[in-house]
Formats: structure tokens, sequence, C-alpha cells
């Protein structure tokens, strides 16, 4: 269960390529996995590893400090492709716990929400601004849905209320649905 | 209310109305029901897992199919043999599937079935997939069942919990956009070229948030397999679902599958209800997008995205942004110039795409009677066990292997590169697979996508090559 979301006070990292797909976040070769724990060696795979396996001092993510810089800035329609659940699981459990970018892929945006990682959808200006700016502390507010740049243009952004609420809660929305039995049942019954 | 009556609807949202077990508010999306629910080896365990913890059960059993595909050898083995998984991690995933079926009453199409394939293939081949059902997978290729008319989603491991305990999906109300393929298409332009000529235009990210229909002649024109294709790579365009409606092709299609009832009375009101899944004449959509199919030629794509799409013969465009020259970089290609001609190493015909017989006997066609270039390797993997048997019981295998393809057990293959069979660094991999993503298929491999005849063409010409060339008989 992730932890509850309310504020995140953090340094940006920024990776200005659009269209980051989800083989890019973690190549399908690791999906023989049967846990969602740990996943955070192999985010961002080969692009921070030699072909033997060995980390490239050359590449800025493995150098990052992920205790200060918890927040992903990403081009245009970040998550692009795959419905793994492994890209959030990876990227949170390397240490971030926000993306921002112009356009996020649907189905990355639900698993990734559902995870702990809130993903945020910023207007043009601003995003230009922080793909402009790397490396700069912003806080992200999710009870008022604003992100304040400091000099930069702060806004405020959209989340689906029910992922919010998840969020905000810590909790998966497993419970609401299952808290709807009779509902279900009376669907099954209406239908069969 | 009759589905037909009131204001006109969409195909799609005669399915979304028909399954609403609890409408959205503002606080909660909406609770929608799931008829079929398909199951694979890598996405499935961590949801297991879960509803392990919290001492839920299969909710329906009988909605849940089971099948293994991505982590599998495509090699042969004898029976009674271990099958020779690329990894350990491998064979212990498809082994927790077992085990987790098992423990649920969930009918799997393991190794032993005469049904096991590609979850995309297998789906529509049993009749499980039908007009007017909600499908979900944990996989962004579900879309492919949206062939039939039904509203299929690729969706999370955690949503495929939500589904295994409960039988629903939470989903604010996507929005439609309609495609319309205006007049015919070309003799010798297939699904695939069709499908990523619609990527190259709307984007890759143009179909966001969106259900699409795919309409107009040149969608109605497609036999099924076809339009599997073009449903399959819905999601390459960002886009939730794509649908097509049920029409005559689709009740012949289906007609006398496993999972269908027997023809009668039964089968005549099945199809009377099915027929009802056609948007409505004046039906609103939120998008529009109109192409005119008479002008798409065969197609490959130069790029690192599904949206890179040109004809085969057509300049690689000036990149547009430093994404695209990263792209051009990596594929090695130069703005200015055609991808036909650039020299192959390995031709892959497969995945849930481009795997079914039509496909297979669209490969054939061009291998028949021809031989696979000094050092190409070409693989021609079957979506499932029945495509298999059918291209055997046709003398397909005996093409491709005459002409030193290698012919393959069904599975996912080199389209995820997941079970061992992939590409090399920097060689050129020609695809009938449906992502060109920077390693998709193995760290460092280039992709071509394309259909297959291109990628048979590929195969013989040893390059890119314009498939027409290829396309009068060896022997004539």
């Amino acid at each position: 269960m992730p932890d509850r979301f309310e504020t995140l006070t953090s340094r940006t990292f920024v990776i200005d390529q659009e269209d980051i797909d989800t083989d890019q976040i973690i190549p399908a070769r690791f999906l023989t996995t049967t846990s969602r724990e740990g996943l955070g060696d192999l985010a961002f795979h080969d692009w921070r590893y030699d072909g033997d396996g060995k980390p490239l001092d050359t590449v800025s993510l493995n150098a990052l400090d992920t205790q200060t810089h918890r927040i992903l800035v990403a081009g245009r329609n970040f998550g692009c492709g795959s419905s793994r659940e492994h890209a959030p699981w990876a990227l949170h459990d390397f240490g971030f716990r926000a993306v921002i970018s112009s356009e996020i892929a649907d189905i990355f945006r639900s698993n990734a929400a559902k995870n702990g990682l809130l993903p945020i959808l910023a207007p043009a200006e601003a995003h230009a601004w922080l793909m402009e700016n790397p490396d700069v502390e912003i806080t992200v507010d999710l009870a008022s849905q604003r992100v304040d740049l400091g000099n930069g243009p702060s806004f405020d952004f959209k989340i689906e209320p029910f992922a919010r609420h998840c969020l905000m809660e810590g909790t998966d929305p497993l419970g609401f649905l299952t808290s709807n039995e009779d509902a279900i049942s009376a669907y099954e019954t209406q239908t069969a | 209310m009759s589905p037909d009556s009131g204001r006109p609807r969409s195909l799609f949202e005669k399915v979304w109305d028909a399954h609403l077990v609890k409408a959205e508010t503002a606080e909660t999306p909406a609770m929608l029901y799931v008829d079929l629910h398909l199951v694979h080896e890598v996405t499935s365990p961590q949801a297991f897992s879960v509803l392990a913890e919290r001492g839920l059960k299969v909710r329906r059993p009988d909605r849940t199919l089971a099948t293994i595909d991505h982590s599998t050898p495509t090699l042969d083995f004898a029976p009674g043999e271990t099958p020779p998984y690329a990894t350990e991690a491998a064979r212990k995933q498809v082994e927790t599937l077992q085990a987790n079926v098992a423990e649920h009453g969930i009918t799997l199409h393991g190794w032993d079935s005469d049904y096991r394939g590609v979850v995309h293939v297998i789906g529509p081949e049993l009749g499980a997939t039908q007009p007017g059902m909600t499908i979900v997978c944990g996989d962004s290729h579900t879309a492919t069942h949206g062939a039939f008319g039904a509203l299929a989603f690729g969706i999370g491991t955690t949503e495929v919990g939500h589904v295994l305990a409960t039988q629903c999906l939470l989903q604010r109300k996507p929005k439609s956009m309609r495609i319309t393929l205006e007049g015919p298409a070309a003799p010798g332009v297939s699904a695939k070229d069709i499908i990523l000529a619609i990527i190259a235009e709307i984007g890759v990210d143009g179909g966001t948030g969106c259900v699409i229909e795919y309409a107009g002649e040149a969608i109605e024109a497609l036999d099924m397999e076809g339009r599997m294709t073009v449903c399959n790579m819905s999601i390459e365009a960002g886009a939730r679902a794509g649908m097509i409606a049920a029409d005559e092709k689709t009740f012949a299609w289906l007609k006398g599958r496993e999972r269908v009832p027997a023809e009668g009375p039964g089968w005549d009101e099945q199809v009377a209800q099915w027929s009802h899944f056609r948007s409505d004449p004046g039906a609103i959509f939120d998008h529009e997008v109109v192409i005119d199919a008479t002008r798409i030629r065969p197609m490959v794509t130069w790029g690192t995205a599904p949206d890179t799409g040109i004809a085969v013969d057509a300049p690689v465009p000036d990149a547009r942004s430093a994404s695209h020259a990263k792209a051009l970089g990596y594929m090695q290609f130069e703005a200015g110039k055609p991808v036909s001609g650039a020299k192959v190493d390995q031709v892959f015909i497969g995945s849930c795409t481009n795997s079914r017989i039509t496909d297979l006997r669209a490969a054939a066609a061009i291998m028949s009677g021809r031989k696979v270039a000094p050092g190409v390797r070409a693989l021609v993997v079957p979506g499932s066990v029945a495509v298999r048997k059918q291209a055997e019981a046709e003398g397909l295998d005996r093409i491709f292997t005459e002409a030193g393809a290698e012919w393959r057990q069904p599975g996912c293959s080199m389209c995820i590169a997941m079970n061992g069979d992939k590409g090399e660094p920097g060689q050129l991999i020609v695809s009938t697979s449906n992502r060109n993503f920077e390693g998709r298929q193995g760290p460092g491999a280039r992709t071509v996508l394309a259909s297959p005849a291109t990628a048979a063409a590929a195969a013989i010409a040893g390059h890119v090559i314009d498939p027409a060339t290829l396309m009068e008989p060896a022997h004539a």
C-alpha cells in the first residue's frame, strides 16, 4: 500500500525527450518477475547500464540523489506504450514520487496514481519552464491541486477526484469496489 | 429502454451504457461490468498475490480465461519434456499462473491445449470475444477484440486484481473519436498499412483519452483478421480502445466457434442481439477524422515511435524535433532517403497484430518458390496452436521452411523479446509487430514495422522493398 500523498517539496530531474515509452522505463525482458518489489534498479535500465550491466558514469540518472530529487519532469506523452504496471513500480522504487509532463499516456497515468506516483499534467508554459530550468526545488500540493514553481509560472493541475482521494488516503480502490457488492450482484441478476 | 430508443448513440456508448453497474459521480468513476477477463502470465501474478493477501476469491472464474504467451519459448519440445524456457524466471512465472488458475478454478489454455496462443488471437478463435461485450486484459493490445464490436480495454495489474475480485473496472467515460476511411484501399494495401497510415496521420498521442471507432469503405472491406490488426494498434495512437461495428462478416466468422450458440434459434437470437452493436445514424463523436484510403500505400516506419510510418519508397522526413533526430540516429536512417533499400538482418512475422492465418497466407504468397536472402534470419511465429495447425493443413509451413525461414510454435516471441527470441544490438528487423521502440526487440535492435507481405518481401530481397515487386508468383 503506498504512503499517503499530501505535499511534496523536492528538486526536479528533467529528461528532455518526448514519447518516453514503457520499454524505456523498464525493458520487457525484466517482466518475468512475479513480484512488484525492488524494480528501481531496472528503471531506465538500458539508458543506465552498458551491455555488460555496468552502470554508465556518463548518465546523470546514475548519480541522482533521489532523496532530494523526487520529481521527474519529462517531454510530452510520457509513459506511452504498454500497460505494464512495472513502469510506475520501477519509478517509485527508484525514488520518484511525482512525474510532470504536458501529456501522460492514459494507462500509465492510471497505473501511476494507484502506486503513490502522482502524475501531473502541466500547462504548456509551465512545462516549458520546467524543461528549461532543470534541478529546481518545487512544491506539489495535492489537496489544493497546485504546483508552486517559485520564480516560475506556478499552476493548478487536474486529477481524477477518486485517484486523488486514494493517493491522499494511501488506499487502493479495491475497497470501494468490494463495498458495492450489492450493486454488482443486482447487475448480475438483472443481466443473467 | 430498448437499445435503439432515444437519442442516437455510438457503438461505444451502447456497450458502455449496457455495462454500468454504477454510474459515475463527481467523486467516483463509473463501475463497469466486465464480461470477459483475459489473463496471461506476465501481468497477473502480483494481482493474484493481492487477492491472497486480502483473502479474496476470483468472483467469476467462468468469465475469466487464461493463456500463456509472453514468456513462453517458441522452440519445439517433446511431449513430457520441460519447455525450453529462456530463463528460470520465465519458467517460474508460467508455473505461478498454472498454480493460480488451479487454485481459483480458471480455465487455462496451457501447454496441453489446442487453443493455446497469443491472448488476443485465442479470444476470438474460441468465440469468447463477441459483439457488445466488455473485455479487459492486463495488456495494452486488448483493443484487438474491438474488431468484433466489443469494448476492450488494456488495464494495469492493480485493475487485474479489481476485476478478478469484483468483475468490475473503475473508469471515467472516455471521449469518442470516429476515424472514417473514405474510398477503397488499393490492391496490395493491407490492414497493417491502413493502421500505420492512420497512426502517422493522428500521431502517437492522437487518440489519448479516446475510444476510436473505425468506419468507412476501406474498413468494411477488411476481413475479420484485418479488422483485428487495425483495432490492435489503437493503443499505438494512445487510444483507450478501438472498435468496429459488427456486421455479417463478424457473425459469419464467429459461427460454429466453441463459445457461441450452435446454429439454430439460439444462434439467430444471438445474431439479432449482436446486430444492435453499431453506431446509430446521427450519433455524435467528440472527434471526427476522415482519411482518404485510396492514397494509402505499403507502409514502413523509419523511427522509434509507431507514428513514423511512411510509404515504403517515400523519403524519410526531416527531423521535426530533438526526439526525431535522436530516433533517426538510432535507426541509422537519413532524412531525404527512403527506408527501402536498407539492409535487413532479421524478419519477424508474428505477434497479436499479424499472426493470424490470413497474415501467414500473405507472407507465404511472397515466399512461395523463393529463398530467404543469405545472411537474413526469418522467423514465422503463428499466433496460436489453431493457426499453426491451419497453416500446416494448407502447406504454408513447407513454403516457409523451404524458403529457409524458421517455423515456430505460437507465442508473442520477438514482438516483446522476453522469451529468448530477439534481435542483436544494431540489427535491423523488419517486423509485423506493433512497436518500434528503442530496444523493444532486444537492446540496440532497430525495428521497422511493416505488413506481413512487406516483411516477407524484405526476407527474400535482403533489404526493405516494396512488396508489389514480389507479388507475382515466383514460377509464373
